[in-house]
């Protein structure tokens, strides 16, 4: 094909914006989620929480989370009448597949799923020595994968336990409140699959967002407050022997 | 004075040399996004964004499944999100004829949830599976989308209690 005076005019507007596009990059994934207008938290419900796993599963297929590592994971309590300060925990395989029976135990016994607690005042973030993770403007604790250095500083600064080095990549790895979703306007996927709702998304920048009435009407509590991490993982129903 | 101005000269050469490198390198080795909203890299959001979910969510399912909402409308398990049983199904949502579902064994997966446990809230139902059915498929006489077995259902099916 020859290219004429007239071909080449009417490619050139074509070239123009083709052009146009690779310079743009890749379009964003969701274009119209704005940063300044969320602030992600998490509600759990522990009277709600039948220790199913379906939460851990849920995670795990989600977010490709190497086998033996959590990114959330529920510990079952249990409390002897006589020793309240010093509970029994334990956390088989995550509670993956769930927990095996405990009929005979009496005392107290209930089921604390855990996940990161997107704190607004992170330890994790405030080690990190080449700012690889932050709190992102709508209230998420990110790591930055490619930045990742894989020293550990944080892993050892999470009061919460809830990070850890993945073994393929050797970079830090932890919840990322399904940051994929919830920009798309989804719910997270260990959300999604909790069958009690006993694990609720909440967006505290949206006023339409029941957890509002929610925190005015029931006594909640965060993991570890002395600690004043600015945890944003609410729970309600919680027993003053979890850790 | 600055009778042998010269070495001083020579040494501002050297620092304005570093300097300029310096300035040049940075800009080239730093990330353009970097301190964007704060001290680290801004594209890293998009990026953790970018990624595909595996979970369709249970509205999707519904645009399809409007029989299974109904019958789900009349039993307790309306509150059950589709996935949290039949699994991650985004690859079925995006093309529903290639990607099935794989059918659900009931002995395993009701008893996720309904196997007895001291930890369990007292008001949520549980069974000692092994008492209640014996290892029998909880389908053989749940319909897992209606669970509550209706009378006529039951002597119809032989069921008892």
């Amino acid at each position: 094909m020859d290219i004429t005076r007239r071909r080449l005019l009417l490619l050139l507007p074509a070239a123009a914006v083709a052009w146009n596009y690779v310079q743009a990059g890749t379009p964003e994934a969701s274009p119209n989620y704005k940063l300044s207008e969320h602030w992600w938290a998490m509600l759990i419900d522990i009277p709600k929480c039948i220790g199913c796993g379906s939460c851990v599963r849920a995670c795990a297929e989600e977010n490709d989370v190497p086998e033996g590592y959590y990114r959330t994971w529920i510990e079952r309590y249990h409390v002897a009448d006589w020793k309240i300060e010093k509970p029994d925990v334990e956390s088989p395989d995550g509670g993956k597949q769930g927990f095996p029976p405990n009929e005979e135990l009496g005392g107290k016994n209930f089921f604390v799923p855990k996940l990161c607690n997107h704190c607004a005042d992170s330890p994790c973030t405030q080690v990190c020595p080449v700012g690889a993770t932050f709190v992102t403007p709508d209230g998420v604790v990110l790591i930055d994968k490619s930045y990742c250095l894989g020293c550990r500083y944080c892993v050892q600064a999470c009061p919460y336990g809830c990070r850890f080095i993945n073994p393929k990549t050797k970079t830090a790895e932890k919840c990322t409140l399904c940051y994929h979703r919830i920009t798309k306007g989804l719910t997270t996927a260990c959300c999604e699959a909790c069958p009690t709702g006993a694990r609720q998304l909440a967006d505290l920048k949206n006023p339409k967002d029941p957890i509002h009435e929610f925190l005015r009407t029931h006594n909640v509590q965060v993991l570890k407050p002395h600690m004043a991490t600015g945890a944003k993982v609410f729970y309600n129903g919680m027993d003053g022997s979890v850790r | 004075m600055f009778k042998d101005i010269e070495h001083l000269v020579r040494l501002a050469v050297v620092i304005a040399i570093a300097v300029v490198a310096f300035v040049v390198l940075r800009e080239a080795v730093v990330p353009r996004s970097f301190g964007q909203y704060g001290h680290y890299r801004g594209a890293a959001i998009a990026e953790t964004a970018a990624r595909p979910v595996a979970f369709a969510g249970h509205d999707v399912c519904e645009g399809c499944h409007s029989d299974v909402v109904d019958q789900k409308k009349q039993g307790k398990h309306v509150v059950v999100a589709c996935e949290a049983c039949h699994g991650a199904l985004a690859k079925h949502a995006d093309d529903p004829t290639s990607v099935t579902p794989a059918k659900l064994d009931t002995a395993i997966l009701c008893a996720r949830c309904h196997e007895a446990n001291s930890a369990k809230p007292k008001d949520f139902p549980q069974v000692v599976t092994a008492d209640h059915s014996g290892g029998l498929a909880c389908d053989t006489c749940h319909q897992p989308h209606k669970p509550k077995i209706e009378s006529q259902e039951k002597t119809a099916a032989g069921g008892k209690k």
